[in-house]
């Protein structure tokens, strides 16, 4: 009865939807302010209605229920609690709930707080989210109907994929999708500005905490991806340069790119137009992942189900969507007012060069995600485009960039006296040259290229600070002049530094990953020690244990670093789960904060008491997961600013009357 | 009836983001003695494809034939080619495909110029864009009167 | 001209969008590999016979013949071999096609258990126990089936099994091409 009801409560969401569509957009159309208003209410239903969906199909997991087909294939009455409720949507079906559920709540939560939009834009913005909802909801319902149900019903579930039994990847779509679906608002805003013809200060104010708060999210979701890959995989790779990561890169890049451009239209009335297309192409990318991922087209280390007629569907909802959008783009935009001046080396200036640069940075993973399939349409034969290409095209693009991030934030608007600011910086340039240089020297002729990174992920971070300093005349005033002034200073102030200081961390991370790896491949014997970058590893011995739904052999090793001193004890497994007949690895990882030790094993000899041993000293890699922390709360710091909050300030609705000052230009 | 749906519910059982198991990768027995030939065979196997696995190099893949492409490398090495001859001796059998990093000729231009492209284009675009004369922007009053004082009220209020 | 920059981004996207639809439509398999042999004289090798089989060994030499040949690659414990090898036996009594085997990494009293359980239709077989030919043959799995023709070039491929169907519409078109 309650899966029933989910499934009702599904199809109501699509009536709801299409209403909270159509109504709205003529009442906007037509200046009816009844019709408009249809919108905020109906947006609320829509979320109430697929909460409701989402909820039985929640529960039919948590009582296991085998009477739904997609429990079966994905559950089973032994596994956890914790995995039973993250099952939901660890498959197709799910996932697919789990993402309307999302755009229901950016739906709902623009309807709830967005008091103080002018009723047109508002109406308009929901009902481009209606409009997303229609294509979401009718694709689950007529293609991945996660309701369906069996009879007779087996006795037990096929168990969830084990390696999604894991906290890494239970919570990684969740983030990803608020990052993807977050996307949808901003994109929302652009076509309801379109349909308006005026983008303004007050429209780039609105847009920003919702691209802001998507960031975070995105932010999240691909460094919690990567955190799974590094610890899971067994060899301590976190970054692969496969497609289905790429997909999830190329939103992350162009929304950091329409954060920067949303501050110029914003503060500076310019750059509107670009504005606009980057809100586009942005959730047009998160789009694309969703139908790359989910119809097979490309092959991926990330293995997927592919199903014609599901990617046939989401191919059509594509072109409807990006196609309609870029479409009006073509139309509406030309008719867009060019907005103000400013000199090339100034902040708008700076954040041109972001721009630039994170553009061209995802085109370039666009094209090499894209190249095989579109060489073969082509009749061209089959490349792969494969890590050396991203590393010898993107890296070369990202260096750029954190050179002016350093400085970006300090330079004026409109016009810069570049002198003065390279001035301030004088002590993060003395402390990258101290780092590139020394890390020449104790790399002893490493690669140049790490020295550089290193160097320059000094800068930035020395740099992020200094203009804090700056503001607030650290060390130049009294302590308590400083402190006032730094109480005065605008939390996007703090949350720019800090999000471009945890950048300059998981830079580091990732040079010292990638340049300085230690690794040991060997059969050890049960009492044998091995020396890896100066900790002893002392093999103890491998004992079989029962978990709950799977059989480990579990390998214990004692670590003891260059004085002989006990270290820690790491025990890693493999694991065997007997449901889904899939083997896992389960790496041990001990982190000593400035590297991680990662123990990994593997088969027992055929004769002997031997065991296939993987080592690994990961430098800096805890700094990787610390700066993406850093980053999100760099994000949520800035959020957090009175100026940007979401939904804008209460006050203000009330005593502001929305009068005919906000009118559509039309 | 039911086992189409079963069938069904299998086949999505297997979608979402499943990565093949964890790779176990270069076994300690085909490791060379030599490690500078090590070293460079390590290298190389970073850019060769494993041709079954889904984009996965064979240095990380834990299937039977990027074993045997593995120990091929090797001993191609201790033969005595160089890295490009190596190279080559794969491509040769396996096509372009088996390569990580797609070689540079008239089908992968577009691939490999391609961003530089894009940078130059965007450059040029911004350079038009900065450049532009200024009596275009002049002309421009993005807001009402009335906007702007409510705008102005706004940000008043929000930065007091 | 300004405005035709406006069209940009849709005339990309609607390229893109071509692409994918060929692509879904077309039924592609995004692992199917080609070979990179075909059309190029067969690799150099020469493979004794299985130990305890009678059939001779095989060498590149014995490709070269005027006669146009398949190639099989096989192995006991590879299953979709068992269900293809009537086919192949069917191709050699019936049709007349000349047939020679590679023996994949396979122990060699389970392949003479293999041959003596469904009959021997090669001519000769080159046992592979370190899958070291079957690299040089740019073998992505077993089975595997080359179509060589009389001047021991590789004409065809054929991944995976010979299912029945596939013999009138792949094999014999191959074979009739390469006797060209």
């Amino acid at each position: 009865m309650i899966p029933e009801l989910g499934h009702f409560a599904l199809i109501l969401a699509l009536l709801v939807a299409t209403a909270q569509t159509v109504v709205p957009l003529w009442g906007a159309h037509r200046g009816n302010a009844a019709w408009m208003a249809v919108a905020g209410p109906s947006a609320v239903a829509h979320l109430l209605l697929v909460t409701v969906s989402f909820a039985a199909l929640t529960w039919a997991y948590v009582v296991s229920d085998f009477t739904v087909v997609n429990v079966v294939a994905n559950s089973h009455s032994a596994k956890p609690m914790l995995y039973k409720i993250t099952g939901v949507w660890g498959n197709h079906e799910g996932s697919m709930l789990l993402w309307i559920l999302i755009l229901a709540v950016f739906g709902g939560a623009v309807a709830l707080f967005g008091g103080n939009l002018p009723p047109s834009l508002k109406a308009r913005v929901i009902a481009i989210q209606g409009l997303i909802g229609i294509g979401f909801i009718s694709f689950t319902i007529f293609t991945s109907n996660p309701f369906e149900r069996v009879f007779p019903p087996p006795l037990d579930g096929q168990d969830l994929n084990p390696l999604l039994q894991d906290p890494g990847l239970a919570f990684h779509p969740p983030m990803l999708y608020l990052g993807y679906v977050g996307f949808s608002v901003a994109f929302a805003f652009a076509i309801a500005a379109l349909l308006e013809g005026k983008v303004d200060a007050a429209w780039a104010r609105w847009v920003r905490p919702w691209t802001l708060a998507a960031w975070v999210f995105l932010t999240g979701g691909i460094a919690l991806g990567s955190w799974w890959a590094y610890y899971e995989l067994g060899w301590g790779g976190w970054w692969f340069w496969d497609p289905v990561e790429n997909v999830s890169f190329m939103p992350w890049l162009l929304g950091t790119a329409l954060l920067h451009s949303a501050i110029v239209v914003e503060k500076r009335d310019a750059l509107k137009v670009w504005t606009i297309l980057l809100a586009i192409l942005t959730f047009s990318l998160s789009l694309l992942g969703t139908f790359i991922v989910r119809s097979g087209l490309l092959t991926s280390v990330h293995a997927f189900a592919s199903d014609p007629e599901r990617g046939l569907y989401i191919l059509m909802m594509l072109i409807f969507v990006i196609g309609g959008s870029l479409t009006l783009f073509a139309i509406r935009a030309p008719t867009l007012k060019p907005g103000g001046l400013f000199a090339p080396i100034s902040r708008e200036g700076g954040l041109v060069m972001n721009n630039l640069l994170l553009a061209t940075a995802t085109a370039t993973i666009l094209i090499g995600t894209l190249y095989p399939l579109i060489l073969d349409s082509l009749g061209g034969g089959l490349v792969t485009v494969g890590p050396p290409f991203f590393n010898l095209t993107f890296v070369p693009l990202m260096l750029p960039l954190v050179f002016v991030m350093g400085f970006g934030p300090m330079m004026a608007w409109k016009r810069t006296d570049m002198a003065g600011v390279l001035g301030r910086l004088k002590v993060a340039a003395a402390v990258a040259l101290v780092v590139g240089l020394a890390t020449l020297y104790l790399q002893n002729g490493g690669p140049l290229l790490a020295a550089l990174a290193l160097g320059l992920a000094a800068w930035l971070f020395v740099a992020a600070f200094t203009d804090l300093a700056a503001k607030t005349k650290l060390f130049r005033a009294p302590l308590a002049d400083s402190w006032s002034r730094a109480r005065g200073l605008p939390r996007s102030q703090y949350g720019t530094a800090l999000a471009h200081g945890g950048l300059a961390i998981a830079i580091a991370g990732m040079v010292g990953s990638t340049a300085w790896k230690v690794e040991s491949i060997s059969v050890m014997q049960p009492g044998e020690t091995k020396d890896v970058a100066g900790y002893s590893f002392t093999f103890e011995g491998v004992e079989r244990l029962q978990g709950p739904n799977y059989l480990s052999e579990t390998a214990s090793f004692t670590v003891r670093d260059g004085d002989g001193a006990f270290v820690a004890v790491m025990t890693p497994e493999k694991r065997l789960y007997p449901v889904a007949n899939m083997p896992t690895t389960e790496a041990a990882i001990h982190t000593r904060w400035l590297a991680d030790l990662y123990a990994v094993i593997g088969d027992k000899e055929e004769r002997g008491e031997g065991w296939t041993v993987r080592i690994y000293y990961e430098p800096l890699v805890p700094f990787l997961w610390l700066g993406s922390l850093v980053m999100m709360l760099g994000g949520i710091v800035s959020l957090s600013d009175r100026r940007l909050r979401v939904g804008a300030p209460r006050q203000a609705k009330t005593r502001v009357p929305a009068g005919p000052a906000v009118q559509p230009a039309e | 009836m039911i086992r189409r749906l079963l069938a069904v519910g299998l086949i999505a059982g297997l979608v979402a983001i499943l990565p093949t198991p964890p790779a176990l990768a270069l076994m300690p027995d085909e490791i060379l003695d030599d490690p500078n030939l090590e070293a460079r065979a390590r290298a190389l196997s970073r850019d060769l494809r494993c041709v079954v696995c889904q984009n996965e190099a064979i240095d990380s893949s834990n299937a039977e034939i990027a074993r045997q492409m593995r120990l091929l490398v090797r001993e191609r090495l201790v033969a005595g080619d160089d890295d490009g001859q190596v190279m080559d001796y794969l491509q040769a059998r396996y096509g372009d495909y088996v390569l990580m990093k797609p070689p540079v000729k008239p089908e992968t231009y577009l691939l490999w110029y391609g961003p530089a492209v894009v940078l130059l284009l965007g450059g040029l675009g911004v350079a038009f864009y900065l450049l532009r004369r200024p009596k275009a922007a002049e002309a421009a009053e993005p807001l009402t009167a009335a906007e702007r004082e409510r705008l102005k009220r706004l940000l008043d209020k929000e930065d007091a | 001209m300004r405005y035709l920059l406006y069209f940009l981004p849709l005339v990309i996207f609607c390229g893109a969008g071509v692409a994918f639809w060929w692509a879904l439509d077309s039924g592609r398999d995004p692992s199917r590999l080609p070979s990179a042999l075909i059309d190029r004289p067969a690799p150099e090798f020469a493979l004794p016979p299985i130990e305890g089989v009678d059939t001779p060994g095989l060498a590149s030499g014995d490709l070269a013949t005027g006669e146009v040949t398949l190639v099989n690659v096989f192995a006991s414990w590879c299953v979709p071999c068992r269900a293809e090898h009537p086919i192949l036996v069917r191709l050699n009594k019936q049709e007349g096609i000349r047939l020679v085997g590679i023996n994949y990494q396979d122990k060699p009293e389970d392949a003479a258990r293999f041959l003596e359980e469904l009959t021997n239709p090669y001519s000769r077989i080159g046992a592979d126990p370190q899958g070291r030919v079957g690299l040089d043959w740019g073998l992505t799995g077993v089975p595997e089936t080359f179509v060589v023709d009389g001047t021991g070039r590789i004409r065809y491929r054929h991944v995976g099994p010979i299912h029945s169907s596939e013999v009138e519409s792949l094999i014999l078109p191959a074979v009739e091409e390469a006797r060209k």
